[in-house]
């Protein structure tokens, strides 16, 4: 009965879904693809991207707009900086190895998520968002007595919300024409291809190392800063991004960015969809499921390259 | 007695006298003061075990339920303790996690030998402590709201003698709802047992009132978006009644106010959506006109509660239910009085009981709160008189329904105690301790 107006909600939930986990997962695929290093700690540089906004916006005083924007500019930086730290003081002195790096990051997750409690608190706290306006669209249907407006049942999404989808999709395009047309997308393929021989054309693979491990981060960190005004920022909410990060890049194909986008994209739509259609435990079972079957018929995610 | 058994043929005569002399010692000691427990415990001070959610889902609230018992113990302390006894609060964050609350009972219990312990609120925190509790013979005193006490689930150790349940709160608001709001009623609550009781006892009070609740959504406590739900509520739903809890209340009601627009069905919500939360945020002018439940109201509503100023005044709340140094630091104030009241409900019992920190006396302690009935309104308890039921070991008490009005949560309704009675579901005073 009420088809139109869910059908509408849950492709615009599901898209917006979809486009904090693609900023949020590329983080993710793009160090794997480089480094092989499975960043356990993922979602806490995506928890400390919100608790860094919270703070600008909160302590300068400035008014939201202007907040919001500084909290864009810097805090990607910032959190990039101190993925870059952690790759130095940690990751490059176990030489990546792949088990090692695993713990070492879980102890990562520990140390900021715990260093965040004891700081920050355990509160959630809000973020205002730079402009938020509802646009309610009546819902026009053919009912017993003739065409009938359901009004505000039609639905009510928010421009914030939309300007969220629209900047994801913007920066994951800046990303691919940087990795694909630039010098320096130009030295991460070569590193990601075989880093021996990029070392022996005099590529600094280790700089490249610890500059890609700071562009997860920071990717992870702006996921964060563009939806903290919609959720809000608490010490725990790294969980989750992690969790839909990892299936999102194994159903997309470990170190493939367009997997990893379609896979969001697929991933954030069902999640939508089932959520609002059926259940939203549902969603989580059901994609977690797809993990499963991709594994077992696909080992290399959809778009993964066969790495023996 | 050890040294007696000590005292063997061989022995030489000066130790045995010294082993004798040490018996008559400590036996002329015993006669005039009944063994050295008594002594300690005349002058140590009383522990009270604080089970508290410091992280985790119930953050906001433990910040203030502990704010509000330091506050209580720092009053019970400066008129004198308890029998001359100070109080002292051991508290222990149990993450608001039942498992670890469950170990927290245990390490207040056995490591901090603490004599009653108290204070905590989430449900299932209560739900997976109580049966340690009950094992270790523990008086476990909880601030809960949860229908699990009244209902018969807990046993003998477990009281909640401050605090009204959900399902006389409930009870108290359909009618309410049902002549004033509307009778076509969907519901929207946490799916964990504080939630199924809002479910299960506010329909079927609906029902008993005329109403009908045509849904029924529960969302996890954990959730951080809510738009997909709202899609769920019938158009024809007259009022949408809601309770949510966790760290996303403000995004729980900021997307229903953009779901609607303000526009859509009467809301009547738990203050529990919005506790710890700002009226003023951002993104809530929708509520202007909705109704709350509150178990006491917020905002100062002048002299319509006569000891609620000198109780904000204790555990620092300005007129609005802020804290007095921050604004912006919004208490748990419709809950927090719990706590309050508990510990000053505690020094009466232990004072009635005479208590003496072992074992008997806490039995005594839990028959002399079983024996309690009436509790008037006063400094010691702000939020209202009060009858507690000490078979069910539930206390039944008055509830308020305010009105947003301008960002401020106006006093519309208080109901009387007698409206949130029910018929009593256990008789813990049947069980052996």
């Amino acid at each position: 009965m009420e088809f139109g107006p869910y059908l509408i909600i849950a492709l615009f939930e599901g898209a917006l879904t979809s486009a904090v986990i693609a900023l949020t997962a590329v983080g993710l695929s793009v160090v794997f693809g480089l480094m092989r290093v499975v960043n356990v700690a993922h979602g806490e540089f995506f928890m400390l991207g919100a608790v860094f906004t919270w703070f600008i916006t909160w302590n300068l005083g400035l008014n939201p707009t202007v907040g919001f924007i500084t909290a864009l500019l810097l805090v990607p930086l910032a959190v990039g900086s101190l993925a870059t730290l952690a790759d130095r003081l940690i990751l490059n002195r176990l030489d990546y190895d792949p088990e090692r790096t695993i713990v070492a990051t879980i102890g990562l997750l520990y140390l900021i998520q715990q260093s965040t409690l004891m700081s920050y608190g355990p509160d959630a706290r809000p973020v205002e968002p730079p402009f938020n306006h509802r646009i309610a669209l009546p819902w026009i249907e053919l009912g017993e007595s003739g065409w009938q407006i359901y009004w505000p049942w039609g639905f009510g999404i928010t421009t914030y919300k939309l300007a969220v989808i629209l900047a994801a999709i913007v920066l994951l395009w800046i990303l691919l024409r940087l990795l694909a047309r630039t010098k320096y997308g130009l030295l991460i393929r070569a590193t990601q291809q075989d880093s021996e021989m990029a070392l022996a054309f005099g590529i600094p693979v280790s700089r490249v190392y610890a500059i890609v491990f700071g562009i997860g981060g920071g990717l992870a960190a702006l996921g964060a800063v563009l939806i903290v005004p919609i959720r809000q920022a608490h010490y725990l909410m790294g969980g989750e991004p992690l969790l839909l990060s990892f299936i999102v890049v194994i159903v997309g194909g470990l170190g493939s960015i367009p997997g990893t986008i379609l896979a969001a994209i697929l991933i954030g739509m069902s999640d939508g969809l089932i959520s609002v259609f059926f259940s939203p435990t549902l969603a989580k079972i059901v994609a977690t499921l797809l993990v499963v079957f991709v594994l077992i018929f696909r080992p290399n995610g959809l778009f993964g390259k066969n790495q023996q | 007695m050890k040294k007696v058994k000590l005292i063997k043929p061989g022995i030489s005569r000066r130790s045995a006298l010294k082993a004798v002399g040490a018996i008559g010692g400590t036996a002329m000691v015993s006669s005039t003061i009944p063994g050295w427990y008594l002594q300690a415990s005349t002058s140590e001070p009383i522990k009270i075990g604080f089970q508290v959610h410091r992280t985790g889902i119930g953050a906001a609230y433990g910040r203030w339920y502990e704010r509000t018992s330091i506050a209580a113990v720092e009053r019970i302390n400066s008129e004198g303790g308890i029998m001359g006894r100070q109080v002292e609060l051991v508290a222990e964050d149990d993450g608001t996690d039942p498992k670890r609350g469950a170990e927290v009972v245990e390490k207040l219990t056995v490591q901090h030998g603490c004599d009653v312990v108290f204070g905590t609120l989430f449900s299932h925190v209560v739900i997976g402590s109580s049966p340690r509790a009950g094992e270790l013979k523990m008086p476990y005193f909880v601030v809960s709201e949860g229908h699990h006490v009244a209902s018969g689930m807990l046993n003998r150790y477990t009281l909640q003698p401050c605090i009204t349940d959900v399902k006389s709160q409930v009870e108290a608001m359909a009618p309410f709802v049902s002549g004033n709001l509307g009778k076509k009623v969907t519901m929207i609550f946490p799916d964990f047992a504080f939630g199924h009781d809002h479910r299960d006892y506010f329909s079927a009070a609906m029902e008993k009132n005329g109403g009908q609740i045509l849904e029924k959504i529960a969302i996890p406590p954990t959730e951080t978006s809510f738009s997909k739900y709202f899609p769920k509520i019938p158009r024809d739903t007259e009022v949408l009644y809601h309770v949510m809890v966790g760290p996303a209340v403000l995004t729980f009601v900021k997307e229903l106010g953009e779901f609607f627009g303000g526009q859509g069905p009467t809301l009547f919500g738990f203050i529990d959506s919005l506790e710890a939360v700002d009226m003023t945020s951002p993104g809530l002018e929708f509520l202007d006109g909705s109704y709350f439940w509150e178990g006491m109201p917020r905002y100062s509503q002048g002299d319509t509660l006569p000891f609620d100023q000198a109780y904000r005044d204790a555990v620092g709340c300005d007129e609005n239910g802020a804290s007095v140094t921050d604004s912006r630091d919004v208490s748990t104030y419709a809950h927090m009085f719990g706590c309050w009241e508990t510990l000053f409900l505690l020094r009466e019992a232990m004072t009635m009981a005479d208590y003496k920190s072992d074992q008997a006396s806490r039995v005594r302690l839990i028959e002399t709160v079983e024996s309690m009935s009436e509790i008037p309104a006063s400094e010691e308890h702000p939020q209202g008189p009060k009858i507690f039921n000490g078979k069910t070991h539930q206390v039944f008490g008055q509830q308020y329904i305010t009105k947003v009005e301008n960002g401020r949560l106006n006093l519309a309704h208080a109901t009387s105690i007698e409206d949130t009675f029910y018929p009593d579901e256990v008789d813990y005073t049947s069980q052996s301790f």
